[in-house]
């Protein structure tokens, strides 16, 4: 992959009235990216996406695309387009017509928006669904409907608000394969909100993890689930166990007293520091055999696996295996050295702002 | 109540006999206080004007009551009801469109305080309104005395259609506003956002996307405002004086004769006309959910 910035956001400010949405944020995305920002409600994530968009503008800072500001042009002049959260199709106007209206407003031939229909409508699997209206299909369609008639305007980048929010579980399965398929296909950029971590880990290149204005950490999929940076991601990401702990040094922290050989380095001596464990890095065995002991609490079926909860050392552990241990039934725990993170315990609240780690 | 106690008995003693009485019986009993009012008060006086229009004055039937729409007079007043009527819906909607749209796009919070303004003068008497235009208008009214100060030349407005005009369009205005603002706030701002994402500059996306979606209002209150508008008499009595006369005059001064025959006949062409402007009307109304005033 080139370092190619095709999206630079820089000391970007939002504000709603005394709300500070966003704050001096900084954030660039790659050609042919799959880019997902992810967070809880309220972190900012699609008021980036509409800033790019063109929908808000910032208080302060800068929107370049390909070199050039845009941060003052308005939504019809930008070379992207925007799949919403709620479709917003046009109600009034047959699918053939929901499609051809960015065409036609470049002024293409018919013969051109005839094909390019045909085109879309095959693409998102809804062959001969030219004069239906919209409010007849079915959410699952009129999503696929609304992705259709954004790609077929041919856009260097497709922005998509949480799409999949109000689709059943199989049905959102389904259309995070097919995204993935068209993106591969039509290799554009796709910049993709959503507040579903399943969603961001299965679809993403590159994930931006945000919270209250701030991104939190930048990476791949597995470094971001292996490797949370803090302990928003961690939390925030899977399960996990997140334990306060002191890191002795390089390579052994101590946990609830206990000494656990991990792999990290360069985090000092006798330093207080967050430690993630996941509970399905956690291996129940024979007490005698464990780092600690513990009693296990509780016991539920999940289906992929049991999840149980384990008292040692004074804390609930939480931990996932395929194997059961009955509740009451004592317990060693023990963990890999290479499934311990260590993280720095952050400064303040506000002290957020990661690195982009690529 | 005591329909509902009827039901009831009459459910329990059916399903004693192990017959089978339809939930829907008891709630449609519900409906009866309305079905008397409709039928007392809206049927039958309808029943009553089309018997009396179709009937001579010493009784057998006759069409004659509604050929007098050719009176010369009458058609007159017809065709300047329908003018004027025309020309107050137009202007009417010229001012309450880019007014609904400019209360829509505002920042206010309140939806209930824009709509409470535009019914603000509602509040007041109707007749009270109309007279207050007409102190206004006269030749000595406030206009003319404003004019005066500022040593500009006195107008004559009064007695004239232009003041009729002037009277519907201030009475009538807050008809096409409302439909319109209610049909315009159901608009999803992503549709818009859509429509520009598309590449839609701003007149392109009011044409295409925001007119026809907010046609249903529009068609309410061209509807709110050219029925009364075309059967007024108040209006043209109050600010066209004896001088001017609408169909609705006429109508009034034929009820006021005791002419009831000849009244009704001539109710009963006007009804014409309104029934054929509101099917022309409802070819724009395609079935949506149809916005109404409130």
């Amino acid at each position: 992959m080139t370092d190619n910035k095709l999206i630079n956001l820089m000391n970007i400010t939002k504000s709603f009235g005394d709300t500070v949405v966003l704050d001096d944020l900084n954030l660039y995305i790659r050609e042919n990216e799959f880019v997902t920002l992810l967070g809880p409600s309220g972190c900012g994530k699609t008021t980036t996406l509409r800033i790019i968009g063109g929908f808000e503008t910032p208080n302060k800072g800068q929107v370049i695309f390909e070199g050039k500001d845009i941060t003052k042009l308005p939504p019809n002049e930008r070379q992207l387009n925007t799949v919403f959260q709620k479709y917003a199709l046009f109600s009034h106007m047959t699918i053939a017509e929901n499609i051809a209206f960015g065409l036609k407003i470049k002024k293409k031939s018919k013969a051109y928006i005839q094909d390019k229909i045909k085109y879309a409508l095959k693409l998102v699997n809804l062959d001969g669904f030219e004069n239906r209206m919209p409010d007849s299909l079915s959410g699952g369609q009129q999503q696929r409907i609304a992705i259709a008639r954004a790609i077929v305007n041919e856009p260097k980048v497709l922005l998509l608000d949480e799409p999949l929010g109000a689709l059943d579980l199989k049905l959102r399965q389904d259309m995070q394969y097919e995204l993935i398929r068209l993106k591969n296909e039509l290799g554009i950029t796709f910049v993709y909100v959503t507040h579903d971590q399943e969603e961001a880990l299965t679809m993403s290149d590159t994930i931006v993890v945000m919270n209250q204005g701030y991104i939190q950490q930048i990476g791949t999929p597995e470094k971001i689930y292996n490797e949370p940076e803090n302990a928003f991601v961690a939390d925030f990401i899977g399960d996990s166990n997140i334990i306060p702990s002191i890191m002795v040094e390089d390579k052994l922290v101590t946990i609830l007293g206990a000494n656990f050989p991990c792999v990290d380095i360069g985090f000092g001596k006798n330093k207080p520091v967050d430690v993630v464990i996941r509970p399905e890095d956690i291996d129940l065995v024979k007490p005698e055999e464990g780092i600690i002991t513990g009693r296990v609490t509780s016991l539920l079926f999940k289906g992929v696996h049991y999840e149980m909860e384990v008292m040692a050392n004074g804390r609930e552990w939480l931990v996932h295996s395929t194997d059961l241990s009955p509740v009451g039934s004592e317990v060693g725990i023990k963990v890999d050295p290479y499934d311990i993170q260590i993280m720095n315990k952050p400064e303040s609240e506000d002290e957020q702002a990661a690195e982009i780690a690529q | 109540m005591n329909t509902n106690k009827i039901s009831k008995e009459s459910l329990e003693k059916s399903s004693k006999n192990g017959l089978q009485v339809p939930h829907t019986l008891s709630v449609k009993w519900l409906s009866f206080p309305y079905l008397v009012w409709m039928i007392g008060f809206i049927i039958i006086p309808l029943i009553m004007i089309v018997y009396y229009g179709f009937t001579a004055n010493e009784g057998g039937f006759t069409l004659s009551n509604l050929e007098l729409i050719a009176d010369p007079i009458n058609q007159k007043a017809l065709i300047l009801a329908l003018e004027l009527s025309i020309v107050s819906t137009i202007i009417c909607l010229l001012l309450a469109y880019p007014l609904a749209i400019i209360l829509n796009n505002s920042k206010m919070k309140s939806n209930s305080f824009i709509v409470l303004i535009i019914i603000l003068p509602m509040w007041m008497n109707f007749l009270l309104r109309t007279i207050a235009w007409q102190n206004i208008l006269e030749k000595t009214g406030v206009l003319n005395n404003v004019l005066h100060f500022l040593h500009l030349p006195a107008v004559n407005i009064i007695n004239t259609p232009t003041a009729i005009i002037l009277g519907m369009v201030y009475n009538f205005l807050p008809f096409m506003v409302l439909p319109i603002y209610n049909v315009l706030i159901k608009i999803d701002k992503d549709v818009i956002n859509a429509a520009r994402d598309l590449g839609a500059n701003t007149s392109q996306t009011f044409l295409k996307i925001i007119l026809p979606l907010s046609l249903p209002g529009v068609v309410s209150g061209i509807t709110m405002v050219f029925v009364p508008s075309l059967t007024t008499f108040v209006i043209s009595s109050i600010l066209g004086g004896s001088k001017i006369v609408l169909i609705g005059n006429v109508i009034e001064q034929q009820f006021r004769l005791g002419n009831w025959n000849t009244g009704s006949g001539l109710s009963l062409v006007l009804m014409v006309f309104i029934l054929f402007s509101m099917t022309i009307l409802s070819k724009y109304d395609k079935g949506s959910e149809g916005s109404n005033l409130w």
